[in-house]
């Protein structure tokens, strides 16, 4: 299997969070939004199975698991959340979401 | 091996950054899975086989689909597609991916000058990761439990067809 320097795996780790981050920034569409927290998720998780690789230990993949088992949990709340957006404002933009009516 | 690590790497990273520029919601979502693909070869070559079957099963397989659900849901062909170019223009990216590539270029500083060990390549078997799941991390596979619990209970709350409209003044 692959031997290779922990760092790079973790350069690939920052990287993907860097990208996801900015699709969070930049996007303002509440699908691409929501896509973008996933990618960061992922990226956060693989730094961790990247470290865990490096000291061959289990909890890397664990706290992977957790992370992942916390993406879907967050994505499911996120989805329901798009559908009534969409009901109420009949776009994903979330621009149409910033005036607030008490 | 090395080279199944650095390109599947590429191939992530490049998938990745497509997922962020495209305007088509259902392109962005099919370079995503081939962004995760890479990502579960990574790990596989790394050693961890089992995390690289969740991650095709879990995030390419369940959660993909969950968005690929919604998007027929609300039925998101090529909507708006004019209006997301115009947000697309480059003087927005300017300034988000100042601080990005800012980000980025500490987290490589701090990297660089730290003593990390060279991954081995040897597999850390799912049997390890289980008995450790299930010994001292039990606890936190509860927490996951309830978690798991309250976003099924907070999505079928929201997710009900007709929300009743809230009343004005109250």
């Amino acid at each position: 299997m692959a031997q290779v320097p922990m760092e790079h795996g973790l350069y690939v780790a920052g990287l993907l969070f860097c990208l996801g981050l900015l699709g969070v920034l930049v996007r303002r569409d509440l699908l691409f939004v929501l896509m973008s927290i996933e990618i960061m998720l992922n990226a956060a998780g693989m730094a961790f199975v990247v470290a865990g690789a490096g000291w061959q230990q289990p909890d890397g993949q664990i706290m992977f698991i957790f992370i992942l088992t916390m993406a879907a949990a967050e994505v499911a709340i996120g989805l329901a959340l798009i559908v009534q957006f969409h009901h109420h404002f009949k776009t994903l933009d979330a621009d149409a979401a910033r005036r607030m009516r008490g | 091996m090395n080279a199944v690590f650095y390109i599947s790497s590429i191939i992530a990273v490049v998938a990745t950054a497509m997922v962020v520029t495209r305007v088509n919601v259902v392109h962005a979502l099919l370079y995503l899975i081939v962004s995760l693909l890479a990502v579960a070869l990574i790990f596989f070559v790394l050693g961890a086989p089992f995390v690289a079957a969740l991650e095709v099963l879990i995030y390419a397989g369940a959660i993909m689909v969950l968005f690929v659900f919604v998007i027929m849901m609300l039925n998101l062909g090529a909507r708006g597609e004019a209006h997301q170019k115009a947000l697309l223009s480059p003087a927005i990216w300017i300034g988000p991916g100042i601080l990005a590539i800012v980000l980025l270029g500490e987290l490589i500083y701090v990297l660089l000058g730290q003593d990390l060990p060279r991954t081995s390549g040897g597999e850390v078997s799912p049997k390890e990761v289980s008995l450790a799941l299930f010994g001292p991390y039990v606890l936190g596979v509860e927490l996951a439990s309830v978690l798991l619990l309250a976003g099924l209970v907070g999505a079928y709350h929201l997710g009900r067809r007709v929300v009743a409209p809230r009343k004005e003044g109250s």
